[in-house]
């Protein structure tokens, strides 16, 4: 466990590191690549300057970075004229909201469906439908939904973070391609799992087939899933940029957008490190799933 | 207590069905151990299985009557053999480390029994009851953490935690060492004494020869012959099972042909010792071999000498270091220390580089080449490989007993039998002066396993290749070996001549083991 840790923290530092030479490898001087599209004065010029020790040395300017990020400063944003943690930190909220709904949604929906489509009609007629939700770009998804349930049907409001009607929709949208995945992935380990020894000996008990399932093939079925956790993730930020943007939603997805059209970088440089940081933890966590769910990965 | 005519379970495999079981009458009273024998195929797994409902996925069964306690089953659905599992039945499989659901403690596996059914009882008696010692701490634990005669207990535990009057045991020793066999075999000859009815299904004769009362011999689906145990294998009526129990090989049948097999022209018969003034040519010698991994020590000191045309057995226990020592003696990894000379040079501490040329002469067989082989060559492929260049592939294949027709299949369009012939083939391709044999018949049906045998018989008397000849099975070891060595945790306890060793064994471990042999007393003629 303590590895995993070290490793995590390696995985921190490099992506701190890399975003920092980004930075540095920015066309043009340092300054105008942290000012971004912002106000251009003689006095920001000077704040930057102090701010991110750029009249020292370069290791001073690196280890500084290194040292605030830890502490978990972020700096300023001048096109925003606003702590960088303080922009994130407001538009966390939401963004957290929408996928953390889709997340549990979309695992929700695929035991469903890896459960209850066992028989060969339902089984082919799930695939399918998953075939098509993994390959269809989620805005897609989105758009389809908007125009049938908002603006045909009216149930849900087309744009908007406010309340629980609103968060539905997009919700939904994010969900489905990770379910599509989660169930092909789950239903080919359950039909493995249905062909190892050990369930002729729980069927030879008397044990019935929902509970042959639930009891003994899901849980070898849940390895290979929680393996796509950080995959999942990945799905879960990149779906939140463009499906705040098509729903209208505030959140972190429409603070990336912005911050790298316009250029501003102090806010780019800290979703990087804030990135790696929320996949550091979730497959942290994975891992302790690992040893939860497979006692023989258990050191004793 | 169950009676069945006329027994037929199909698949269906594509557009076709398969017929796996094909009109089997069987007849089982309160009180008796019966015993299903056959090879693998022979429908004897899915004959067992039909009697708890459970003949496989898509299976179509008929009968013209099927009785349990006297009541027709014929029309009973899954909810009605649901009630019949565990409580009429109890199955036990083969491994319990696969048998018994590996993410879930031993505990909570026999208390699923006792819960469905709701049966009085309780996990920690269970378990005394199979002579489990430390029942209540073992309960707590994964089956990966019980060694493997405490697991199959704990397997046995869950399939009478209900009390159910019929124990079916398919294969229930068949992946255990032979003193945790004995004692599982020990276990369910206690429970045929006090009386329950017990379905045994094995391929080994010997193992039901100690506890049936009555055999039926299965070949393709169907019962060919069937008596009781003692004058069905002294005298079997049938060819088939005439084969079978002359097949097994022991310490009886040393110098004689186990298969029925044309022996080829080319062949001498006579394949006792090795040939004559050969005897002091050492293609082997191996001094205090010694190999550990971290601070646990897997090889301690081993000695070893193979001489020209001469058969070494080297058995023991899993886990008693045989296979590293196949592995140190081949090279495939270096010794901690000690040293292996090879046709009278040195062969450790080599670069590889300088080892290849050498290579050549010494050769491996594994026990399963299904994955010794690319699966994507074919046969010619794959021994033209062995033979470098040189052409003569059908002859080295006729040799092993194998035609031309297999040339152009791939290993997995091969049987198991055909695939150690073509493992042997290449292993002789480069006329090897050793070839090492790592459990080569482990996984063999009884009759390709004589076949095979008698065929490095064969090799061993005409190009006086010798053999290191690795196995767990003391009765293929006497049957083919000149010399024995037993190891036990790494060491070399015992070694000599074959017949001394296993007749007059000095070291009470190689007593232990050779006690613990069930052997087909009928045969020995």
């Amino acid at each position: 466990m303590l590895r995993r840790l070290a490793t995590g923290l390696v995985v921190l530092w490099a992506a701190a590191t890399a975003a920092y030479l980004a930075l540095l490898a920015a066309p043009g001087d340092t300054v105008d690549a942290i000012i971004g599209d912002g106000a251009d004065t003689p006095l920001i010029r000077a704040q930057i300057i102090q701010e991110w020790h750029l009249d020292r040395p370069a290791v001073v300017q690196y280890l500084d970075f290194l040292w605030r990020a830890l502490h978990g400063d972020l700096g300023r944003s001048y096109l925003l004229q606003r702590p960088v943690a303080e922009v994130i930190g407001g538009q966390l909220a939401p963004t957290l909201t929408l996928a953390s709904s889709a997340g549990v949604l979309g695992v929700v929906l695929a035991l469903v469906l890896a459960i209850t489509t066992r028989r060969p009609w339902a089984r082919r007629v799930s695939s399918t439908l998953e075939l098509v939700l993994v390959s269809t770009p989620p805005f897609l998804i989105g758009i389809i939904l908007l125009s049938v349930f908002s603006f045909r049907l009216g149930l849900f409001p087309v744009s908007g973070g406010q309340g629980f009607a609103s968060l539905v929709l997009p919700a939904v949208t994010l969900a489905l391609p990770v379910a599509g995945v989660l169930t092909q992935v789950l239903r080919d380990g359950v039909d493995r799992a249905l062909d190892e020894p050990f369930v002729v000996t729980a069927r030879a008990r008397g044990l019935g087939e929902r509970a042959v399932l639930v009891r003994h093939a899901l849980r070898h079925a849940l390895l290979p899933a929680v393996t796509l956790i950080g995959w999942l993730f990945g799905i879960l930020l990149g779906g939140a940029v463009i499906i705040e943007t098509v729903f209208g939603r505030p959140g972190l997805g429409q603070v990336t957008l912005n911050a790298v059209t316009s250029e501003d970088m102090p806010v780019v440089l800290a979703v990087v490190v804030f990135s790696a940081f929320v996949y550091v933890v979730l497959n942290t966590l994975a891992d302790l799933a690992y040893l939860i769910i497979d006692p023989r990965l258990r050191r004793s | 207590m169950i009676s069945v005519r006329d027994l037929r379970v199909t698949f269906p495999v594509g557009r076709t069905v398969v017929e796996a079981v094909r009109g089997v009458d069987l007849d089982i009273a309160a009180g008796e151990c019966v015993a299903l024998v056959g090879e693998s195929g022979s429908g004897k797994s899915v004959t067992a299985r039909t009697l708890v409902g459970l003949a496989g996925r898509g299976a179509t069964v008929s009968t013209s009557r099927f009785e349990i306690d006297g009541k027709d089953v014929r029309g009973y659905g899954e909810r009605d053999w649901k009630r019949l599992r565990g409580s009429f039945a109890g199955l036990v499989l083969q491994d319990a480390l696969v048998s018994l659901d590996p993410l879930r403690t031993v505990g909570a596996e026999i208390g699923e029994v006792l819960r469905i059914h709701k049966a009085p009882g309780d996990v920690v008696s269970l378990l005394s009851a199979v002579h489990v010692p430390e029942p209540s701490r073992r309960a707590k634990q994964y089956p990966h953490q019980l060694s493997g005669g405490l697991r199959q207990r704990a397997l046995i535990a869950s399939a009478i935690a209900a009390g159910p009057p019929l124990l079916i045991a398919d294969e229930p020793t068949t992946a255990l060492d032979v003193t945790v066999q004995a004692q599982i075999l020990d276990l369910l000859a206690e429970r045929r004494a006090a009386g329950e009815t017990l379905l045994l299904i094995s391929h080994d004769l010997a193992v039901v020869s100690r506890l049936a009362d009555r055999v039926l011999v299965m070949k393709d689906g169907r019962v060919i012959e069937s008596g009781d145990t003692a004058s069905l294998l002294a005298a079997p009526a049938h060819p088939y099972t005439r084969e079978l129990v002359r097949a097994v090989p022991s310490a009886a049948s040393r110098g004689r042909r186990l298969s029925s097999t044309a022996v080829p022209d080319s062949v001498a018969l006579d394949a006792e010792g090795p040939p004559e003034g050969a005897a002091d040519s050492v293609v082997i010698r191996a001094e205090g071999l010694r190999k550990t991994y971290g601070r646990h020590t897997v090889v301690d000191g081993v000695d070893l000498v193979v001489r020209r045309g001469e058969i070494v057995g080297l058995v023991g226990e899993s886990g008693s270091g045989k296979t590293t020592v196949a592995q140190l003696v081949f090279g495939l990894v270096p010794p901690t220390s000690g040293t292996v000379a090879f046709e009278g040079a040195p062969w450790t501490g080599l670069k590889e580089r300088r080892r290849r040329p050498r290579r050549r002469r010494l050769q491996f067989i594994s026990q399963d080449p299904l994955s010794a082989f690319d699966p994507r060559w074919t046969v010619r492929r794959i021994v033209g490989e062995a033979l470098a260049g040189k052409s003569g592939a059908v002859p080295l294949l006729e040799r092993v007993g194998l035609s031309a027709d297999v040339l152009d299949r791939y290993p997995r369009q091969l049987s198991g039998g055909q695939r150690q012939r073509v493992a042997i083939a290449r292993a002789l391709a480069p006329r090897p002066s050793l070839i090492i044999c790592d459990e080569p018949v482990s996984a063999l049906d009884v009759s390709v396993q004589a076949q095979v045998l008698d065929l490095l018989a064969d090799i061993r008397a005409t190009d006086g290749t010798a053999l290191l000849f690795i196995s767990h099975d003391l009765g293929v070891v006497h049957h083919l070996a000149d010399r024995v060595l037993v190891m036990r945790d790494g060491s070399v306890v015992e070694s000599g001549p074959i017949d001394d060793v296993f007749h007059h064994p000095q070291h009470e471990y190689t007593r232990a083991l050779l006690d613990a042999v069930p052997t087909l007393e009928v045969s020995q003629r």
